[in-house]
């Protein structure tokens, strides 16, 4: 059976939960094998060998690792070379969608982004689904040139465990000096909250123009129910929370179980992030809101008064 | 310094967006479109670096006819010139061929000091095309900028990650696609609005960049769409009005929905 390369998504060797995702597609296709790039394989090990790769790629050099995403499109043109891979399987975010664009220059390649399903298509080849147009649409498309490269949003798939040998593989890829072309200089960590990440959360609180820039009640809400918490562009534009917490068409894309929006209209920018998500809440204070149209559950009120109460009666059924 | 900005011309959002029946390409014509608002941060920030010091802005799109109303509007916001490549074998094309159409349309106007994206368009929303044209035009690429400053020969941009926040450092020439953090758009003024009616626009066909029709267009997608479906709207489910048991319900709700 043909390879299919998944590019590894980890953090010193910890592997996040998208690559498990990619891993359970990947066996849909072919046989994975991963692209582990950077330090830590010890750790990452197991996790890859328990969603079934089996054959993993180490990529070590500096050359790669020191910048940004054109050696990596660089390694995987020679690996998709090397291996006649069936398809290349990368994770949607914005570093992944970048290796995948100059990944399809350089193998002459088809190249479908933000896949939320990934099959093997008929007669061959790959088919994927794409929500567009702020979710409104949904689209099957398939690739028809060279090999399917495709980047797939996170909770595309449940992870399925399947033992896998991950048998390793050092790769030394040519890096050409105009992939070194660019280079991060410093890097400042942000401050972890404990919370999970946007787009992986099984659940997201957002806050909005409605919090006037108190967002306590939306974060202790989140905390009760394991939450992460995202903003609307308002809040955000404001100063009242990160940019990377931004749900909404320039921010991040969600599609958890269940999304909560306080205090947040629902502007079209704002439903394009989170109109995908399975169940909806809200809680405005204006029953004209638009994203009352939208909610499985909604409640016109206050959400200084709604949100603390609920908490307290989500804590109080935990027993 | 001389800087290119790619500007498109997309289906306003506030519209229903849909596609055309025939060969499931997005509907271009019978929708209202518009400069796509991301592309505005562009041109602003290429707009805000010729003021400080010297050098000519010029826009670059590729489309139908009606993609000048975008070029006019980054003209009217004070770029020097615009490129309007349109060609009917163009409709259809992917993200691969558009890069081609505009990497040499970009070569075309000489070899720019800095080329500029905005982060995505607000219709395919890929983001993409910034990486596939950086590729083409052999640049290093630095992407979602929410910071930029040129110094000589490097450009400095400061992109705001999920586990970081990063100094990325890039030699000139380069491409850089900049966020709606970096700045605020400028309205056109009235001055710039009557300005912009003398501004040189010029049109280029495929044959003009030496691109051949078949290198473009849907025959030469590099992938298909197979059908496209309009999601049901969600239905409203209940409303409740907070007479001091809102947060109860709402947790009810949860309940019943087992997740709590």
């Amino acid at each position: 059976m043909a390879e299919v390369l998944v590019l590894v998504d980890h953090a010193n060797g910890t592997v996040r939960k998208t690559t498990s995702e990619l891993l359970t597609i990947a066996r849909r296709l072919g046989e994975p094998s991963a692209v582990f790039v950077g330090s830590g394989f010890d750790a990452a090990k197991e996790t890859l060998a328990k969603y079934g790769a089996e054959k993993v790629y180490r990529v070590e050099n500096a050359d790669v690792t020191d910048y940004l995403v054109a050696p990596q499109a660089e390694l995987l043109a020679q690996l998709v070379e090397k291996t006649g891979a069936a398809a290349v399987l990368i994770p949607s975010n914005s570093a992944g969608k970048e290796i995948a664009a100059r990944l399809a220059i350089k193998t002459d390649s088809g190249l479908i982004t933000d896949a939320v399903d990934v099959q093997a298509g008929e007669g061959g080849g790959v088919s994927t689904t794409q929500s567009v147009f702020a979710g409104s649409y949904s689209v099957k498309s398939t690739i028809t040139k060279g090999t399917p490269i495709v980047t797939v949003k996170p909770n595309s798939a449940a992870p399925e465990e399947s033992a896998g040998a991950a048998a390793d593989e050092a790769f030394e890829p040519t890096i050409s000096e105009g992939a070194k072309g660019a280079k991060v200089t410093e890097s400042k960590p942000k401050e972890a909250t404990g919370r999970p990440e946007l787009t992986e959360a099984a659940i997201v609180v957002s806050g909005g123009r409605g919090t006037g820039g108190d967002f306590s009640p939306v974060e202790t809400f989140a905390d009760s129910l394991g939450a992460a918490v995202g903003a609307s562009r308002a809040a955000v534009d404001a100063g009242w929370y990160p940019h990377t917490s931004q749900v909404g068409q320039t921010g991040k894309q969600v599609s958890p179980q269940l999304y909560v929006a306080c205090g947040i209209s629902g502007a079209i920018q704002h439903r394009a992030g989170m109109q995908t998500s399975k169940t909806i809440i809200a809680i405005n204070k204006d029953e004209e809101a638009p994203i009352f149209e939208l909610v499985d559950f909604g409640v016109v009120g206050d959400l200084f008064t709604v949100l603390p109460q609920a908490t307290a009666a989500v804590n109080a059924s935990k027993g | 310094m001389n800087i290119v900005v790619c500007v498109k011309y997309v289906p306003d959002a506030q519209s229903d967006r849909t596609f055309n029946e025939s060969d499931n390409t997005t509907d271009r014509v019978g929708v209202d479109g518009l400069l796509s608002e991301l592309d505005e941060y562009a041109v602003e920030e290429a707009l805000k670096l010729v003021e400080a010091g010297e050098g000519e802005v010029t826009v670059v799109t590729v489309g139908p006819d009606q993609a000048a109303d975008a070029l006019k509007k980054a003209l009217q916001m004070g770029a020097h010139k615009a490129v309007h490549v349109k060609d009917d074998a163009i409709h259809g094309s992917d993200a691969v061929a558009t890069s081609l159409v505009l990497a040499e349309a970009i070569k075309k106007t000489g070899t720019p000091d800095l080329v500029i994206t905005g982060m995505a368009s607000t219709d395919g929303t890929m983001s993409v095309v910034p990486a596939m044209l950086a590729e083409r035009l052999g640049l290093p690429q630095v992407t979602f900028a929410s910071e930029l400053s040129v110094d000589g020969t490097t450009v400095t941009i400061r992109r705001d990650g999920d586990a970081a926040s990063e100094t990325i450092v890039a030699t000139l020439p380069a491409l850089v696609s900049v966020t709606d953090q970096i700045n605020e758009p400028r309205y056109p003024s009235f001055k710039g609005i009557m300005a912009a009616k003398k501004k040189p626009v010029e049109e280029w066909a495929l044959a003009d960049l030496g691109i051949d029709a078949s290198q473009v267009g849907l025959d030469a997608a590099w992938t298909k769409v197979e059908s496209f479906t309009k999601r049901p709207p969600r239905e409203q489910g209940q409303i409740v009005t907070d007479d001091g048991d809102g947060g109860t319900k709402l947790a009810e709700f949860l309940s019943a929905q087992k997740f709590i």
